[in-house]
């Protein structure tokens, strides 16, 4: 007897609501990691902007699209971190043990993540707004920016939880997640145009999705070019989707050898 | 995935919650925790593996509720193959582990409701289920209150009712009793004994020889990975070290040679002496008279006893007759 689709559902929503519950019981968890964001917002924007040339500008308009972007890379360790948690204590045996769908314990952990960043995002723009940021190209497009975000840190989640998932423990998972974290983030358009780094730096920051992510939802809140950026971050989430969905779930069934 | 019989899980009767066991191994690393393991056992029971920490109890549990594969051999649980069927297995047995396995930030309740849910129970009936078990295991104080601010001991009580949320035919026991008060072990006792009554079997690994016995239709003995004795209580106690002992400890650890020697009068060949402890101890053939007898002979030659006792014999006792050395001294080995 196969689990049936409604069934792997029903499974993904229990383990969904189990992880929100969390974060409704913890509300510092969220508190802090919005607090955090608010303050790295405002150091950039008032130590950095004065001295960064970004062709005109404001800097919070060149500035907030990559940040409140990068904000989901950042936020990607927390789950690694969160899946290395639940595997070091014995809950992870008692779903393993239960004839729950194999995909649920991840997913469910995938999506309350993803509705983290949407609270985070929202957050976010507000400040934002406050601070004198304006979005430039409607409200259609500014939605869409925030969806591209989301759908980018659903593709780094998966990757996250691949990673917490092969650690298996805390700490680890912590500094594996940073490793990778920050070279996205900073070698990239987020922060500075690419066009002030170094050759060899340049290279990478072209190759690197957060850079076409940046683009894109810089494009679409401020108007701008979004063809070029936009089918390179919808091949780079989709493939990072599916191939760390698969290699994740694999990964979570070979638990048992 | 075959299902020959058309076995419906979940509704399965007595006679197909036996486990069967052939030529199971496994190892880790350069370690071999389960050396060939063959055991049947029958539905209805209540079967006690027995053995000290490190003798491959829990990794057999964790290849039975589908945790872990084995290497070599074959299972079965309630008739499906722990490999190949494993998530029929899953259907049929409740499991509670060495350590509780409940959800520290949901309450007692929620996380009856969330196993019932993730056994597939509808809400309505998951959440009843949840409320008899908080009544059964008397938690209802506490229902409403998050898993982080329980004792151990309700812990302990909750991730018991976790295992007998969908109430299965096969209930699997890592060490159910350690770390336990008296008063809740007694509890416990009781709720397992309750399981057979409704036709269930019952798998559980213990350190102690007192809960096989009190418990057990029929007990496995482990050591290093392999079954080195099964029977009943009574077929273990006749063959390895059942009766009573006069257990002493002198003050003076120069005179247990002497001691020995003169405790031969009264037991024979059968003097034991524990290196590490300095403990002697004799077989208590006339129960307390062989106690006084002791006490008057040492007593006879002025030496000092620091402690003396009739003791029930212990895993040791079984451990030592079968292996020849204390389950103490294997656990150690094993740490090595």
């Amino acid at each position: 007897m196969m689990t049936t689709v409604s069934q792997t559902i029903s499974d993904i929503i229990v383990m969904t609501w189990r992880n929100i519950v969390k974060y409704l019981r913890l509300p510092q968890l969220l508190v802090f990691n919005v607090m955090l964001n608010v303050v790295l917002l405002l150091l950039f924007n008032y130590v950095f902007g004065g001295a960064i040339q970004t062709g005109g500008t404001d800097y919070i308009q060149y500035f907030l699209p990559g940040f409140i972007a990068q904000t989901v890379v950042f936020g990607s360790t927390q789950t690694s971190v969160a899946i290395a948690d639940d595997l070091s204590k014995g809950l992870i045996d008692r779903f393993r043990s239960l004839p729950m769908s194999r995909a649920a314990f991840l997913t469910g952990r995938v999506i309350s993540d993803a509705a983290r960043y949407s609270f985070l995002l929202l957050i976010m723009v507000v400040v934002g707004l406050v601070m004198g940021f304006r979005f430039e190209n409607g409200f259609g497009p500014a939605v869409a920016g925030l969806a591209i975000i989301i759908l980018f840190g659903i593709a780094l989640t998966w990757v996250a939880v691949f990673i917490g998932i092969s650690v298996k423990d805390v700490e680890s998972a912590q500094t594996a997640g940073f490793v990778w974290v920050f070279p996205l983030v900073f070698a990239s358009s987020t922060y500075v145009p690419i066009k002030t780094m170094p050759g060899w730096l340049q290279a990478f920051a072209k190759i690197n999705p957060v850079t076409p992510m940046v683009d894109t939802v810089r494009a679409l809140f401020l108007g701008g070019d979004v063809n070029a950026s936009l089918w390179k971050i919808l091949a780079w989430a989709i493939g990072l989707i599916v191939l760390f969905l698969v290699l994740a779930i694999r990964r979570y069934k070979r638990l048992i050898n | 995935m075959k299902n020959p019989d058309n076995k419906t899980p979940g509704q399965v009767e007595c006679k197909e919650a036996s486990i069967s066991i052939k030529g199971v191994s496994k190892s880790f690393g350069k370690i071999r925790a389960l050396d060939n393991i063959n055991l049947e056992i029958p539905d209805g029971i209540i079967f006690a593996l027995l053995g000290p920490n490190g003798s491959g109890k829990t990794t057999l549990v964790r290849i039975l509720t589908t945790l872990l594969k084995p290497e070599h051999g074959t299972a079965t649980v309630g008739g499906f193959d722990v490999v190949q069927e494993a998530n029929l297995v899953r259907h049929i047995f409740g499991l509670a582990g060495q350590y509780p396995a409940v959800d520290e930030n949901l309450t007692g309740r929620e996380n009856l409701v969330m196993i019932g849910q993730l056994y597939h129970l509808k809400k309505e009936k998951a959440k009843n289920r949840a409320q008899e078990l908080l009544e059964i295991f008397d938690l209802t104080d506490a229902a409403n209150r998050v898993v982080k601010t329980f004792s151990g001991g309700m812990r302990r009580r909750l991730d018991l009712a976790a295992a007998l949320v969908i109430s299965p035919p096969i209930l699997f026991l890592d060490e159910p009793t350690t770390g336990l008060d008296p008063r809740s072990r007694l509890g416990l006792w009781e709720v397992i004994n309750a399981q057979v009554k409704n036709c269930s079997t019952v798998f559980l690994t213990t350190q102690y020889l007192e809960e096989a016995d009190r418990l057990a239709n029929m007990i496995a003995i482990m050591d290093r990975g392999k079954v080195i004795r099964e029977g009943s209580p009574q077929e273990l106690k006749d063959c390895c070290g059942g009766e009573n002992y006069v257990k002493l400890r002198l003050f003076d650890r120069n005179q247990i040679l002497k001691t020995s020697e003169l405790l031969r009068d009264i037991a024979g060949a059968n003097v034991r002496i524990s290196e590490s402890t300095g403990e002697i101890s004799i077989p208590a053939l006339d129960g307390t008279a062989t106690l006084s007898a002791v006490v008057g002979r040492l007593n006879a030659e002025a030496i000092q006893i620091s402690e003396i006792g009739l003791q029930q014999p212990t895993l040791d006792d079984v451990f030592l007759a079968i292996t020849g050395h204390t389950a103490e001294e294997e656990a150690k080995q094993v740490k090595k």
